[in-house]
This record gives structure tokens, sequence and C-alpha cells, in this order.
């Protein structure tokens, strides 16, 4: 077959990589090549998908879905590992095992072609079967055939770059909870439909006449398929009733079980009488319905839930562990006190440890707070979850797991989880007196109607339990809050559950953490003075750096000519000749030694760098101070925007940070926030949220492991885009986009969907207090009530999913 | 009209049945993923014959 694209390629024209579309840089391009590819990614997939003969994955994806291939080019060894094993694997027999890999880079249809023909490209591979919505593959592979390190290389080389995926038996508990949900749905669903046809017929003999004989059989036929939806999917209602008066709390569960009883009872006792009204009808549809809501909710909260857990998943959990003379690299669980590990740059440290060779910096805002780079050298401590930046050192582990700093702090968070007081829901609330309401009602009705004839008391008391039944009640705020869930989900908002929402209606305070989340918790280039045109240069100086300065640098100019000559000062910085030129870039101090003073509008930005807290550096170009670059973590450039937002919606906002005070009072000043605290401990963040909670709401929004208890002890936590994993575990909202835009745009999404969920309930409220009245008054006709019911639940309903919540503007 | 008594009971014979089969896909896993099978039954006839290979 032809492959679509990346064969016409002219000089004018650039060619199109055949495996990703993208068009092919001018270096890589090779006018005697059969295909064109991008990156050497792009090469390795092609070639294996092609010699497996598989080239139809080119023709059966869809080509404005086509990703460059990303792999890592790793070797995978921890998945061999024993500890691995026991972790993430289970066997099926003597030589087949299977396990669950969460997948990077899964997008479509072709993908799902591809990676389920694993066991072709990857002989010793048995099954593979692809969870698209997860991005998970459950792999079966023989064991004596192939290990799993190959099989998780291959699909690397593939462009889908393999994690173990964590929380397994979490994940299966959820789905046997969905099972049985859905089994209730399903068998609530057929009685109420069955129910139903017989209603249909009752109804039609009151007006055209039926043998007494067929409604006889009719009415037992629904008593008996109704007592089976009672007494079948109904029975959560009643176990979570009894659940709720144990525990001496309001539960919705109560009124739902106290009308699904009365009407049972007398559509009971009226079945067999013979005379009077049955209510299976209703009943079977209220058990149906209100089961439809619950399965709705618990779908979108697993839907979350199962989104952040692929986030969890993509956070390495792998040490590169030194054996003698050579590094492998193990499951971190497989790590122990004492053993030697390698940290190259750019990776994550994995225990607490100490540096044994090596010098370094490191990059420990997570922990801390601290945004500008730490220098780190033989002999000094090292905390798990800080990142190594300039070179490759040796960690000797002296705290492992559980141990380490970051173990104790998400133990702590754990219990702080655990301990948050459970938030009274107002529908809640509201089914508390409503249920109190309606039996005194009834009660009244009984009175009143008592004195004439006691048959019809009854029989008014019990069409009032029927009438005012709460399932607009029970389906309209479920229904409201998973519609918002689900599509705060679609603008990159995770909301854990849908009570967050009703949290963040009443204002309070909003304390925003620094590094990260206020700035892009980077060190890069802040501020550019005076001459643009000696950037390339400074570039091309800064090329092969390891020190932060050079690396921030480098990430944010644009690219230069190379360099005659490159000399590297340490401590001072770095000199460099380009033919005729010579260039310096380096500390204020060491420019000052070579070159004097700056010239005086260059002394003024540095004196304003300085008081910024932001690290200069000076450029110099044949012996003049020509530029100054000044370095530091960047405000986000949405910052200003949302503060004002967050402030209209009524919050005040205040900052907690780690920082040193200098650094966070110019970021405060910059964004103009009054409120700003440095050099925070995490239990220092924690007591100021646990002090402002006295007074009201606190919603914290961070990032880092330092947050992560603050995060979890506030009214409602946010972490922020790019997260340490504890701050995911913590929070009750993960945003799934950068900057804090979206904070104002869920504040906003709640404060609509809250109001929704009011109007739904006002309208239910006030449909049931009508025909509460017209019970008590005896004008109710049980035929009229059967129709009222369900035109006041489907207009609550329809309100409840139309109104807009999030994604409707401004 | 007696034909009732025998059709109303099949009737609800058939619906039971119905449920069984539903509530046996639901307990063997089918319903677990609802995405990916309607991506799946996209290629899946097209097998690999070897001939595609070029």
């Amino acid at each position: 077959m032809t492959p679509p694209e990346g064969q016409t390629a002219s000089p004018d024209a650039p060619a199109t990589c055949i495996h990703c579309g993208l068009p092919v840089p001018r270096g890589l391009y090779d006018p005697d090549a059969e295909h064109q590819f991008c990156c050497n990614g792009c090469r390795g997939a092609y070639e294996l998908i092609h010699s497996c003969g598989l080239d139809r994955f080119y023709a059966v994806r869809d080509e404005s879905d086509a990703e460059p291939a990303r792999a890592v080019g790793r070797d995978y060894d921890e998945f061999d590992d024993d500890a691995f094993r026991r972790l993430y694997c289970r066997q099926l027999d003597e030589k087949h095992w299977a396990t669950e890999l969460v997948l990077e880079g899964v997008h479509c249809a072709a993908c799902l072609w591809l990676i389920e023909r694993l066991p072709r490209v990857c002989p010793g591979v048995i099954e593979a079967r692809l969870d698209i919505a997860r991005s998970t593959v459950t792999v079966v592979w023989d064991d004596t055939a192939v290990p799993l390190s190959r099989v998780a290389h291959t699909l690397d080389t593939l462009g889908y770059p393999p994690h173990p995926a964590r929380s397994v038996r979490a994940r299966d508990l959820r789905r046997k909870e969905n099972r049985t949900a859905l089994i209730r749905v399903a068998v609530s669903g057929a009685l109420a439909g069955n129910v139903m046809l017989l209603a249909i017929a009752l109804y039609g003999g009151m007006f055209g006449g039926i043998e007494h004989a067929h409604e006889t059989l009719f009415r037992y036929l629904s008593a008996a398929l109704g007592l089976l939806a009672l007494l079948w999917p109904g029975r959560v209602f009643f176990t979570g009733a009894i659940a709720a008066t144990r525990a001496r709390a309001w539960s919705l569960d109560l009124p739902i079980a106290l009308g699904l009883t009365v009407g049972g009872i007398t559509g009971l006792v009226n079945t067999v009488r013979g005379t009077g009204e049955i209510y299976f009808d209703s009943i079977t549809m209220l058990v149906f319905l209100l089961l439809v809501g619950r399965a709705f909710q618990r779908r979108q909260q697993a839907a979350a839930a199962d989104s952040v857990e692929l986030l969890y998943a993509l956070t390495p959990r792998r040490a590169r562990r030194v054996e003698g003379e050579t590094t492998r690299e193990v499951p971190i669980e497989a790590v122990c006190v004492a053993d030697l590990l390698e940290v190259r740059p750019d990776e994550v440290v994995p225990a607490d440890g100490v540096v044994e060779t090596g010098d370094s910096s490191i990059d420990a805002s997570m922990l801390t707070g601290e945004s500008r780079p730490e220098p780190i050298g033989p002999g000094e401590a090292i905390t798990a979850g800080s990142v190594n930046l300039a070179s490759t050192i040796r960690v000797r582990t002296t705290a492992v797991g559980e141990g380490t700093r970051v173990g104790k702090l998400m133990r702590t968070i754990e219990q702080l989880s655990s301990a948050r007081p459970p938030v009274l829901h107002a529908e809640d609330r509201i089914a508390g007196w409503f249920v109190t309401a309606v039996l005194v009602l009834a009660a009244a009705t009984f009175a009143i109607w008592a004195p004439r004839s006691l048959p019809e008391a009854a029989t008014h008391a019990m069409t009032l339990l029927i009438v005012t039944c709460p399932c607009a009640l029970g389906l309209a705020t479920p229904l409201a809050a998973t519609v918002a869930v689900g599509r705060a989900a679609r603008r990159g908002i995770l909301v854990k559950g849908g009570d967050v929402l009703e949290r963040l209606t009443t204002s309070g305070t909003i304390v925003l953490d620094k590094t990260g989340t206020v700035t892009e918790g980077r060190f890069t280039l802040a501020r550019w003075c005076s001459d643009e045109a000696c950037k390339p240069l400074v570039r091309a100086l800064e090329e092969h750096s390891t020190h932060p300065v050079g690396r921030a640098l480098r990430d944010t100019l644009p690219d230069g000519p190379e360099p005659d000559r490159v000399e590297r000062l340490p401590g001072e910085g770095v000199e460099g000749r380009f033919g005729e030129t010579s260039v310096f870039v380096g500390s204020p101090a060491a420019a000052a030694a070579r070159f004097g003073e700056p010239p005086s509008e260059l002394a003024d930005a540095l004196a304003r760098a300085q008081n910024d807290a932001l690290t200069p550096v000076l450029v110099a170009v044949d012996g003049r101070v020509v530029a100054l670059a000044a370095l530091g973590d960047r405000v986000r450039d949405d910052i200003c925007g949302a503060i004002e937002g967050l402030r209209a919606h009524g919050w005040s906002v205040r900052i907690a940070s780690g920082d040193d005070p200098s650094v966070v009072a110019a970021v405060a000043r910059d964004v103009g926030i009054d409120d700003a605290e440095g050099a925070l401990t995490p239990e220092g963040k924690l007591a100021l949220v646990e002090q402002l909670a006295v007074v009201g709401p606190v919603v914290m929004v961070g990032d880092g492991v330092n947050d992560a208890a603050a995060l979890a002890r506030a009214t409602v936590g946010i972490a922020v885009h790019g997260g340490a994993e504890a701050s995911l575990a913590a929070a009750d909202v993960y945003l799934n986009r950068a900057g804090l835009a979206p904070v104002v745009e869920l504040l906003d999404g709640a404060r609509r969907t809250v109001r929704t969920i009011h109007t739904a309930l006002g309208v239910s409220l006030v449909y049931n207090a009508g025909a509460a009245s017209f019970a008590m008054a005896g004008l109710i006709h049980p035929l009229a009530a059967a129709i009222l019911m369900p035109i006041s639940s489907a207009t609550v309903l329809a309100l409840a999913v139309h109104r807009r919540s999030f994604g409707a503007g401004p | 009209m007696s034909v009732l008594y025998l059709v109303i009971p099949l009737a609800l014979i058939l619906a039971g049945l119905a449920l069984w089969a539903f509530i046996r896909a639901v307990r063997s896993g089918q319903m677990d993923d609802l995405d990916s099978p309607a991506l799946r039954v996209l290629h899946d006839d097209e097998e690999f014959t070897g001939k595609d290979r070029d």
C-alpha cells in the first residue's frame, strides 16, 4: 500500500514526516531517502510498524490527529524487577503473566488498532487490550518468551511510553460498584417499564371499562413487580436510610425510603382490598429515576478519579541503582537504605540521602517553594522530590518510601483528608425539614378528615405522601452537579466530587502559593535590558552550559552562530570569541572587576533587578557592558486578570510561600497583593489555613509537596497544572490548564451550578407545596397525581441539565 | 380475552430473560469500557493477510 504522504518533497516545499505529518526540519531532509522523518522517534516508530507489516496504521488513522512519536528510548529494566512484579503484575499460569500499563500518547482509533496488534510486533505477547478512555492497556505475555521490559520498550518505540498502573485495587473496587449500580438501574428500569404497561391498561380501563378479573390480574401483577423493585434495586434506599438514622444524620435516603414504604404498603393493602389506588407505577418509576441519577453521578466521579490517577501514573517511580561498575533501573519500591543511587540531570531525586560524588544544583521548589536553584556538593543532604539540574550526582540513601520527608507529609495528608468533617449538602438539609413537614401535613390531613370518614382520611393522607414524593429533589441536585463536573472536565478542570462546587459558593479567602502558581515555577529570563543584538551571541556561549543561569538563558534566547572559542570562568561566568568580537557573560561583580562600573542606564536596571530579588547577569561585548539579563521565576502572564476575577467574586487574595521573603514581597508587589508571607514551612502553611478557616471558607491553590497539607485542610484545595503528586492526592480540584484563569472559571461555574440547583429545588418545593395543599383538601384525583408527578420531575430535570454552568462565556 | 393469562406471563418471562442476559453481560465486564469497543469494531474485520506489506 502507498504511504499517504512524505513522498513528493522538493526543497521549496519542505517534506512532511511520514509518521506524524509534521514538516521535516531542513537539517534532517535527505533527498535520497525513500521516506522523510521529523525526528528519530518517528523514524523508529515507522521502521517498527513497517517491518511488522502494519502500514495499515497510516490508512486507518485520522491524519489531523497524527502526533510525532514521543519515544523515550529507555530500557525499562525496572519492569523485570521482582519488586515491580509483586506490585503491578499477576501470574495467570505457569508462564503467563498479566499487567496493566498506562500509556502516554494514546489519542485515536488508529492507536487502538496499533496497540492491540502488539502480539505481532512483539512475539511473546499473547494479548493486548486497550481501554482508550483511561489510556490503559492490559497486556498478557509469555514470560518464558519475552521479558516485560522488551514489551515496554516496544510500546515506547511505537511512541507510547508505558508506565505501571497504580491503585489498581481501588479501581477494581470502583469497577465492581459500577457494575452493581448498572445492574440495579437495569432491573429497576425493566420493572418500571413493565409496571407502566400494566398501569396504562388499568388507566385505560378507568375510562373504557375493564373486566373485573383482568383488573385484578393486572393489579396483582403490578404489586408483584413493584415489590420486587422495592426489595431488589430499591433496597439501597432502605439500607441508606437505616445507616443515616443510626448516625443521627439527615440523608435524602430517609424521605425516599419513607415514601417508598408508605406507598408500597398502601398499594399492597389496596391490591388485596380490590379498591383504591395502588401506586406501584409511581414507585417503580421513582426507584428507576433515582438510581439513574445516582449512576450518572458515580460515573462522572469515577471519570474524574481516573484522570487524576492517570496523572499519578506519569510521575516516575524508578531509581537508578549503582551496582558495582554499572547502574540498573529498579522500581522505587526496591530501593533500600544505604543504596547508592545515580541521579542524572533533570531527574527527580527518588529518596532522601547524602550526596556522595558530584557537584550540581538542585531545584527544591516543589518541596520548599524556594524558586532559586541551590548548589549542592558531596556530603550535603538531599531530599526526595527535588530535581537535579546540572550534572550527574550519586546519592547514598538515608531514608526511603514512608520514611522520607515526602512520605511523612503524605501520611499527614491522609490523616487530614479523612478527618475533614463531612459537608452537609443543601439537598440533605432540605430533605431534613422536607420529610418533617410532609409527615406533619399527613398527620394533619388525617386529623382533619378522620371525623368524617376514617378510610377517606387514610386515603387522603396517603395521597399526600405519594404526591409529594421527593423525586425531583433527589434527582435535581446530583444531575446538575454531574452535568457541571462533566463540563468542567472538558475545560481542563477536574473536580473530584460534586459537593466541591457547593463549598465554593460562599466567598472567603484564597491563599495562593507563589512558586509554580503565581509564577511559572522555573528559573528563567525575566527581564532583558538594553542591547538586543547580542542575544544570539549569549545563547551561543551558553549552548553547552549546565549552570542554571546558562540553561535559563539558553531556553529563552534565539539561536546564534557557533563561537570560535569558549572559556568557562567558575564562579564568574563565561567568555568567548566570535571572530574579532569577544563576549563576556557573567555576574555583576565579575563584570565590574573587568570592565568597571556599567553605564548609568544599566546600573539603574541592575539596582531594580536586585530590588526585585532577581538574579542579574551582565553582558559585555568587546570590553563594554551592553546589556543586562535579570533571571528569576517569572510571574505568569494572566495572573493580574485572574486575581481581579477572584476579587470580583468577593474573595480576598493572599500569598503564602516557602520562598525567601524578599522574593515573595517583590512578586506580591508585582501582582498587587498586600497580604504576602514568605519563608513558610509546610506546617506554617497548614497553620495559616487553619487560622483563616476559623473566619470563613479558605481555598488553597498550590502545586508543591509543601502545599499538600494546606490543600488537604482547606475548604477546597486546588492543585494547579504541573503540580507534585502529593498535591494531586491532597487537592479536591486539579487544573489541567496552566495559569489561574481556570480558578476563576471554577468559581463562576460553581456559583452558576449551585444557582441551578437552588432553582430546581425551588420549583420542586413549590410543586410539592401546591400538590400537598390539594391533597389535604382531598381534591387530587389519583389519575391527576399520576400525570402531575412525571411532569414536575421532567421540568426539574430539564432545568438541571439545560442551565449552563461551565464554558458559558463570561 | 383469556389469552391474556398466557401472553402476559410469557411477556414477563421474555423480559426476565433479557434482563438475565444483560446482568450476565455486566458481570462479565462487557460494560466496563464503553469507548474502546466502538473504535475496535471499525478495524476488526480487516485482519492482517500479509498482502499489505509493500
